[in-house]
């Protein structure tokens, strides 16, 4: 048991001087029947090298998506992140560190929370950041919880081009404490249906841009119907790196903004650890949720930094606090802002331009395969197309060759009657290699 | 006198330095570091990446025109400037971190290996899931492993941290009284006044009214003000265990009987599971419900606060209410059921995007793995008997806030033994800085006076236990001595002195803005 540093001698003499005769002594609060005689029935210790032959023979049985030409974004996308982002992350103080509540020693962490909430306020276009939230989509029901509460209004008006897990994470907070939702159907450019809904009892309008078909779109005009009905605006955003090409949510007039950090320093994961970035005016600071580092000087007048308005938070106001948070990505955000400053404004808008011109060659050659049709007009990396066939089975017959062709988006929404619409995504790390080999994969699934 | 450690910010030059100012404001090996934003990183990027082919003419007005505002570093000042700000925080890699309720053990590094295999983090959570079969089997084993050290039948593994586990346990209680149409009458849940603030804050998210339980004078729930606030109208008790004054509830089998009699359910806040772990089960117990912090238990690292991962291990009777998504094996191989409408018809929705956190899955099988059942047990044992140690070790020079009978894997301290001294638990804490320590948590829980709590873990040494207990000892006698100065001012030996977090809240600076009269156009 390589982990623990205590010796049978250390274990006697610490309990004689406890004033204990044997361990049990120490648990006898526990009632006798609750207590375990024998460890439970699980493999005993493992040495380091058992450990990781097993846990590298599972690794083996899956598809690796660097291996292989990969096309599937929906929320999740991969991109190539400099080594020295990890290298970074892993330094003892930054990994083995913990929520910086005694801010005169972990100035590094708060330092790095402090540049970015700066990077992601400017990448929004918002007035103010916090220091992040678990994921995209928790970050939403986040957002629409704090617009009712901000509006005193109890319902949330969300746009069909929303990711369906997005709204499904939503759904399950929001309804538990009464707020409405109405969903509206899933189009691929559905923004526009969006006006017409809003009433006088919205709280917000949740849009998504680039929307879960890819599309991007310019929300200025939901922006306005929205502030002229008294409602708030949250504009979601599955992937960060769009915002490096497209107008900031900020700029086209979004109150709050919920977005997916993954893309920018971390890795797929399967889907977590995950950042959610959450952004918003500055007069709804005292309404968001999550952890916020502020500025500050120390008794010698030095700037630092240290977490702030914790009024707001749980362990103050217990059950009246803005939320149940009590952490954030910490680690996550560092790896988002030290990609960040790696690629700065000029990596950024490359990078973004990039991810639109691979997307863009990858659709040209779908386009050219019969029978498959673009349904996207303008998009950033990502792109929906309608199949002759079913979409999930014929992703599933290319990830038989080694293929992993995109997401169906039965897989998001079984029941939209969508059986054949295939998301499509590419990026800077798609080779044209892989663009002509799907595609050529692609056009024979379809011809048989 | 200003300095010149921030650029671009006059500094406030009014306090009383103790030593002589250096005059570039670092400290030798501790260079003050400007923000990125204060640097010559405008235009500049540390990232090689090929020339873009043409423009995005197809975005028409879409495109974003004006400078956004994100400066860039060059790979080697990007090291530098992050391995210089890592050098001003503590971390358990540097020395004790005793916070209390926080769980700050040792993280081993071949945690970090296995998680970095591409086979776990360079896979999509929606790829087919015939090619995801040993993603979905590491869960499976996951799941096997928290069910039994549990005793319980059922695993939502989803949840993204502890607090995101207790929401995900009341959702599934609240699911169950829907189901069996007593949710409009059970309104109420009961939350002991020691329990962690996430505790009260959940039940409110979910629309809860949050009735407090009384403590006895020894630190545990009261039985007989629980019992007599149980009725037809509460869903549920959330009850910490340990607890957070670092105590076993003694009445645990009596609070659940009560409970269960009342037709309520049973939370248990699993935070403090690395106690107990391999040595007793809260099925057992009666639990219905109990998120498991994986990061704290079974080790992941903090990371500076996050990210953690909070799987709910959840009775029987909530089983059939886990949200989606969750992996089952058909015989074939192995699932992942994404829609709640797919099987069971009762699972109350989705807690997250997508699957949980598998980075920290993989980490923590390769912890429980590494231990295995008696290694478990050990530590359970280990946690509890450095916490006692530390307990019996200080109880003469500082004050036990419960000094009868054992602790668990915490000992908690109150301010008594500084009454007559104008020290309080805050300056104290600070002065254990400047003897290399991170402070222990402070004033939490709220039901103890200028509250200690203090939490070795059952990766420290008795050598090290020693050393730390040898340096609260001297602060102690210190502290009782009247040498206020020490305490008053300190820390003296941090990167930084005390910090206004007063100002800071009250005139809310959240983000770097270029200095008036600065041509940066961010």
């Amino acid at each position: 048991m390589r982990y623990l540093p205590l010796t049978p001698d250390d274990r006697t003499a610490m309990l004689a001087a406890i004033g204990a005769k044997s361990i049990d002594d120490l648990f006898v609060d526990v009632p006798q029947s609750a207590r375990l005689a024998e460890p439970v029935d699980l493999p005993r210790v493992a040495g380091e090298l058992e450990v990781e032959r097993a846990l590298k023979a599972l690794a083996g049985k899956n598809t690796v998506a660097g291996d292989v030409p990969f096309f599937c974004g929906a929320g999740a996308y991969r991109h190539h992140v400099p080594a020295t982002v990890d290298h970074v992350i892993q330094r003892s103080e930054f990994l083995t560190s913990y929520t910086p509540y005694q801010p005169e020693i972990a100035q590094g962490t708060l330092q790095y929370l402090y540049e970015f909430q700066t990077q992601v306020a400017n990448l929004t276009g918002m007035d103010v950041a916090n220091a992040s939230l678990y994921d995209g989509s928790t970050a939403m029901a986040e957002g629409v919880l704090m617009a009712t509460r901000v509006t005193r209004r109890n319902k949330a008006v969300i746009s069909g081009g929303v990711h369906p897990h997005y709204v499904a994470a939503t759904e399950t907070v929001v309804h538990a404490v009464g707020v409405e939702t109405q969903v509206l159907a899933p189009a691929v450019d559905a923004e526009a249906d969006v006006i017409a809904q809003i009433g006088p009892d919205t709280a917000c309008v949740v849009v998504q841009t680039p929307n879960v078909f890819g599309t991007a779109t310019d929300v200025t005009r939901i922006a306005e119907a929205a502030h002229a009905a008294g409602a708030l605006l949250i504009v979601v955003v599955t992937e960060a790196v769009s915002m490096g090409l497209l107008k900031s949510p900020g700029e086209m007039g979004a109150d709050i903004v919920a977005a997916e950090g993954q893309s920018i320093g971390n890795a797929l994961n399967y889907g977590g650890p995950y950042i959610g970035l959450f952004a918003c005016r500055e007069k709804l600071i005292r309404q968001m949720p999550g952890r916020l580092c502020g500025e500050t000087v120390d008794a010698d007048g030095q700037r630092g930094f240290v977490l702030t308005l914790s009024t707001r938070e749980q362990h103050i106001r217990r059950d009246k606090a803005t939320s149940n948070i009590c952490t954030n990505s910490g680690l996550c955000s560092l790896a988002f802002t030290i990609h960040m400053s790696l690629l700065g404004e000029t990596g950024l808008r490359r990078m973004a331009l990039l991810n639109h011109e691979k997307a863009l060659a990858t659709r040209d050659a779908l386009a050219a395969i019969p029978g498959v049709e673009i349904l996207t007009g303008r998009f950033f990396n990502e792109f929906a197309v309608r199949l002759p066939r079913n979409a999930a089975e014929v992703v599933d017959a290319l990830a038989a060759h080694r293929i992993l062709a995109g997401v169906p988006y039965s897989r998001l929404a079984p029941n939209a009657g969508m059986d054949d619409v295939l998301l499509v995504c590419a990026t800077e790390t798609t080779l044209d290699a892989d663009i002509k080999i799907l595609a050529g994969a692609l056009a024979k699934v379809l011809a048989n | 006198m200003s300095t010149m450690n921030t650029v671009g910010r006059p500094t406030t030059p009014n306090a009383v330095a103790s030593k002589p100012e250096t005059l570039s404001g670092g400290r030798g090996l501790l260079q003050n570091e400007a923000l990125i934003f204060e640097g010559d990183g405008w235009g500049k990027t540390g990232v090689d990446l090929p020339e873009p082919k043409g423009s995005a003419s197809d975005l028409g007005d879409l495109v974003r025109k004006d400078p956004i505002g994100l400066p860039g570093l060059s790979e080697p000042e990007a090291m530098r400037h992050y391995v210089r700000l890592s050098q001003k925080n503590h971390a358990i890699d540097l020395a004790l971190y005793p916070l209390g309720s926080c769980t700050m053990k040792h993280n081993p590094r071949l945690n970090e290996k296995m998680a970095r295999l591409p086979g776990y983090s360079d896979i999509h959570p929606l790829q087919p899931v015939s090619t995801v079969q040993g993603a979905l089997e590491l869960m499976d084993q996951l799941a096997h492993w928290l069910k039994t050290l549990t005793g319980m039948p059922a695993v939502a593994l989803s949840p993204k941290a502890g607090a995101h586990g207790e929401l995900c346990g009341l959702m599934a209680i609240r699911a169950a009284h829907e189901a069996s149409g007593q949710h409009e009458k059970r309104r109420k849940v009961l939350v002991p006044t020691s329990a962690h603030g996430t505790n009260p804050a959940t039940a409110a998210f979910v629309g809860y009214t949050v009735v407090e339980v009384a403590q006895t004078d020894d630190g545990r729930v009261d039985v007989a003000d629980l019992a007599s606030k149980l009725g037809d109208d509460v869903a549920a008790i959330m009850v910490t265990n340990p607890n957070t004054c670092g105590l076993f509830e003694r009445d645990i089998l009596e609070i659940s009987r009560l409970t269960h009699e009342a037709g309520a359910y049973f939370y248990c806040d699993g935070a403090n599971f690395n106690a107990i772990v391999g040595r007793v089960r809260p099925g057992d117990l009666g639990v219905d419900a109990m998120h498991i912090n994986l990061h704290k238990t079974f080790s992941t690292p903090h990371g500076g606060g996050g990210p953690g991962s909070g799987p709910v291990v959840l009775s029987a009777a909530l089983a059939p209410f886990a949200p989606a998504p969750w992996v089952v094996n058909d015989g074939d191989g192995f699932n992942l059921v994404e829609r709640a409408e797919d099987e069971a018809a009762q699972a109350f929705g989705r807690m997250c995007a997508f699957n949980g956190q598998m980075g920290m899955f993989v980490r923590a099988l390769s912890y429980m793995m590494s231990h295995g059942s008696d290694g478990l047990r050990q530590v359970a044992e280990d946690a509890v008997l450095n916490a006692n140690y530390i307990k019996a070790r200080l109880s003469d020079v500082m004050s036990a806030a419960f000094p009868d009978g054992p602790c668990m894997h915490e000992a908690l301290f109150d301010d008594s033994w500084l009454k007559g001294t104008d020290i309080t638990t805050l300056d104290f804490a600070k002065a254990m800085i400047d003897e290399g320590f991170h402070p222990m948590t402070m004033y939490f829980p709220l039901v103890v006076h200028g509250a200690m709590l203090i939490e070795p873990t059952e990766t420290e040494s008795k050598a090290e236990l020693d050393r730390f207990i040898h340096a609260m000892r001297l602060l102690a006698e210190a502290a009782k001595a009247g040498d206020s100065e020490r305490f008053k001012g300190a820390p003296f030996h941090a990167p930084m002195r005390r910090l206004d977090e007063t100002r800071a809240a009250r005139s809310p600076r959240l983000r770097w803005t270029a200095p008036e009269g600065s041509n940066i156009a961010a």
